[in-house]
């Protein structure tokens, strides 16, 4: 996400929630699976965002559910549910979304940082703001979002 | 040439050169006066500074070459073996292993090797001709030096008899020789219009082949005069010098079968020592008349191995693991058509995939002995900086283990032996006055016993002292007095592996780095294993370290609770039991059982894990009662599934560490069990 660099394309992978647009950097993005093909293994005493863990081809992946996540409201999980599966350096995780369904150049001058508001828990997850067209999508961090858990704890603050 | 692709191959490689020639200089100091060890080192320097320079480590090439001129010299008698000398030369291999280890790392593998290679050429310089001992067997095998069977010998002595000359013909290529088969050929078509060639060194396929450095020795036999063969061969070019001598034959002594020819020697008693190198150790089958001159050593080259990136193993694993999910699935589809056929094909999948598991799991297995390896050098240099002898025996160094276990085993290993060293071999004047032999053994010892390995250490030191260590233990706080007195000796002994404990009386530069065999005990603990000690005071120790033979399949109990399946590890089990219940007490707000005489707390898992309970209070409940020590702890869980060979997992580093569970595994249906982690349920 390096901006400043004139005109670069950031390539995003674009999913929602609930009624906002965010987007992701499509080099960390291993694949997007449909939930309901997964059975999620709970995991006790962590937060609870965290959902369990799945079978990914053989690896047992962690899965954090995005709304939680972010304090949004929780529905059910349907047809339209995807878990977009991320490779960060040193884990893979995947993140459950509403939907995902767009690949989407953002250029890197047009990310713009995320207004200053006081007491969205949100705001520490998010990396900038892009308007593409009439599209809001909100560029995530995805090191703060999947700070790593100890002890059943995130390593926030 | 772009080396980059080469460069793992190169470490792998130079890493095991420097092994050999460490382990085989470790053997020559015992045995100096084996000159086949000599050799032995000497191949593993100069196939490691080809190597080096081929890759364009001009450092490594330039110490390694000095190194085989000594050796060199070593082995052709003009010095002998003294420690002064094998220390330079292992301080040589130090600091070559340093070299590689620098470029591993992406380091350019440059150093100042320039005080050593004065040292070394000292060695070579200082106490160089003596020229008095060219005696056959003191150079088995001199580079350069011919060796004839007896079909030769018969040949060369009938040949002279019949009026011929048999000659020996050393050349030299020039350093900047371009094609030097080329010569080779030119050579040779001079000489065999002049007679006939009946053996040359290095053989031909390998002068064909280029596969020497600059020099090769032709035999000819023939009736035309030294100085005119010596004056035709000198024309070609790019050809440094020709050198004709007469064959003398010596016949060898303790000549044994084919496989070590023994030494004949000839003429030119010592050529200068840097005309050596000119023979490469071509690991290939040579044609007939060579092979039998090919000397013992080279047996390593006779195991058909391949490299295989560990991380390439892990994938295939996944991959199996994910054909064994299928296989289970097909299994209960088989099982719902039955229908004959599939059922055939479905059993033999079974077996067949059962048989595929073995074969990667082994392949995932170690010799200790790349762990092993490393100590014989450690404890030479310990014993010499704690002035005491030591002497270091290594037993089981071929036992395997699983690659994972091996790469964190040697640490604590260390540990154990430089605290054996340090703290328990006495000085030599000590143990003679104790009336043991100066000489401290250390035992090293690995074995296979059921599901575990055992590695131990054994020392014939004073031992562990009983009141020295409580006084420490009771001053830091680790047990009271009033305890004290109560502990068996092995319980003292083990108070040792307590943390913040330090048996030295003062601080050593060897084992009092602040770090205590507690560190040892966590982390062999951290691989599920066990450690224990034995010790008689005045008579000496023994470290037992118990590993699992594998970290990455281990044998659990599955457990359900509320649909959700939970795996037990059978090795913290003692058993598995239904209790009603009325047999359950309570104790301080903690419910406990009766078990076999001994109070048992319960631990209902279905809490720790909020699976949730049941409805009601069930009339029996099925317990698991597991141990960590010398405590143990019944955990209630819904229903047993039963025991089961699984693959462990880490939950990744996302989770890094979650309160009672230590991974998980796949099971056959494709979910995720998570594994129970009773150290953490206990106290």
């Amino acid at each position: 996400m390096s901006a400043g660099t004139e005109n670069k394309m950031i390539k995003t992978i674009v999913f929602q929630l609930l009624d906002k647009e965010y987007a992701i950097e499509v080099d960390v993005v291993q694949s997007i699976e449909k939930l309901l093909l997964m059975t999620i293994t709970r995991i006790p005493g962590v937060p609870s965002y965290v959902k369990g863990v799945i079978n990914l081809r053989g690896m047992v992946t962690p899965i954090v559910d995005l709304r939680t996540r972010f304090d949004l409201p929780v529905t059910e999980y349907d047809d339209n549910t995807r878990i977009i599966i991320v490779n960060l350096e040193n884990f893979d995780a995947g993140l459950i979304v509403d939907d995902a369904n767009d690949v989407i150049d953002i250029p890197a001058d047009a990310l713009e940082s995320q207004p200053e508001v006081v007491g969205s828990v949100e705001s520490d997850f998010v990396a900038g703001v892009a308007k593409i067209d009439k599209r809001l999508l909100v560029m995530l961090n995805l090191d703060h979002v999947l700070k790593p858990i100890r002890n059943g704890q995130s390593d926030d603050n | 040439m772009d080396t980059n692709q080469y460069l793992e191959m190169f470490l792998e490689e130079s890493k095991e050169h420097l092994q050999a020639c460490n382990e085989q200089l470790l053997e020559l100091e015992k045995n100096p006066d084996d000159l086949s060890i000599v050799n032995e080192i000497f191949r593993a320097a100069h196939t490691l500074k080809g190597m080096s320079a081929t890759m364009g480590y001009e450092d490594i090439a330039n110490l390694t070459h000095k190194m085989e001129n000594v050796l060199d010299a070593i082995r052709n008698s003009k010095i002998g073996v003294t420690s002064e000398i094998l220390d330079v030369v292992f301080e040589s291999s130090d600091a070559l292993e340093e070299m590689v280890l620098d470029i591993e790392g992406g380091g350019t593998g440059k150093k100042d090797v320039g005080g050593l290679v004065t040292m070394l050429n000292q060695i070579e310089a200082g106490e160089s001709p003596t020229a008095e001992i060219p005696a056959a067997e003191a150079a088995p095998a001199r580079t350069g030096a011919l060796v004839y069977d007896d079909f030769e010998q018969t040949v060369i002595t009938q040949s002279i008899d019949q009026g011929f000359h048999a000659y020996e013909l050393d050349v030299t290529l020039r350093d900047d020789c371009l094609l030097k088969a080329a010569r080779v050929f030119m050579v040779f078509e001079i000489l065999e219009k002049a007679g006939e060639v009946i053996k040359t060194n290095p053989n031909v396929e390998q002068l064909e082949n280029e596969e020497f450095d600059n020099r090769f020795t032709v035999v000819l036999i023939t009736k035309e005069d030294a100085a005119d063969i010596k004056a035709k061969v000198e024309k070609v070019s790019e050809l440094e010098t020709a050198e004709i001598h007469h064959v003398q034959l010596k016949r060898a002594e303790n000549e044994s079968a084919a496989a070590v020819e023994a030494p004949a020697k000839e003429e030119i008693p010592n050529p200068p020592a840097d005309s050596a190198p000119a023979e490469k150790p071509v690991k290939k089958a040579d044609d007939k008349a060579e092979a039998s001159s090919r000397r013992s050593g080279s047996s390593h080259s006779a195991n058909k191995t391949i490299r295989v990136n560990i991380d390439r193993l892990d994938v295939l694993m996944n991959l199996f693991e994910e054909l064994v999910i299928d296989r289970g699935r097909l299994q209960s589809i088989a099982a719902e058509l039955q229908n004959a056929e599939l059922n055939e094909t479905t059993e033999r999948m079974t077996r067949i995939s059962g048989d595929l598991q073995n074969i990667i799991l082994n392949m995932r297995m170690v010799p200790v002995e790349t762990v092993f390896n490393r100590f014989p050098k450690m404890v030479r240099q310990l014993a010499r900086d704690l002035d005491k002898k030591i002497n270091l025996e290594i037993i089981g160094a071929e036992t395997e283990l699983d690659r994972t276990v091996i790469d964190e085993i040697g640490d604590p290993l260390v540990h154990l032996i430089r605290n054996a060293l340090d703290h328990g071999i006495e000085s030599p004047a000590e143990r003679l006055a104790k009336g043991k032999p100066e000489e401290g053994t250390v035992t090293l010892r690995s074995y296979h016993s059921g599901n575990h390995v055992f590695i131990e250490l054994e020392d014939d030191g004073a031992g562990v002292n009983r009141e020295r260590v409580l006084r420490k233990a009771i001053e830091r706080g680790i047990v009271s007095e009033d305890a004290a007195d109560m502990l068996t000796d092995k319980q003292v002994a083990e108070l040792i592996l307590s943390s913040g404990f330090s048996t030295a009386e003062k601080l050593t530069d060897v084992s009092g780095r602040g770090v205590g065999l507690d560190v040892v005990k966590s982390t062999i603990e951290s691989l599920g294993g066990h450690i224990s000690i034995d010790s008689k005071e005045g008579e000496g120790s023994l470290f037992q370290v118990q590993l699992p033979l594998t970290l990455s399949i281990i044998s659990v109990m599955l457990v359900e609770m509320q649909k959700e399946v939970f795996a037990v590890p059978l090795s913290s089990i003692i058993e598995t039991a239904i209790i009603h219940k009325d047999d359950i007490l309570n104790a301080h707000n903690q419910r406990v059982i009766d078990f076999r005489g001994k109070i048992v707390p319960l631990v209902d898992l279905r809490e720790i894990f909020q699976t949730g309970l049941p409805d009601g209070e069930e009339e029996y409940k099925s317990v698991v009662i597991v141990r960590k020590g010398e405590n143990l702890a019944a955990l209630v869980v819904d229903s047993f599934i039963g025991q089961q060979e699984i693959v462990l997992k880490s939950l990744g580093n996302y989770l890094q560490s979650v309160f009672a569970l230590s991974g998980a595994t796949i099971l056959g249906n494709g979910q995720v069990a998570l594994i129970v982690d009773c150290n953490a349920l206990i106290r």
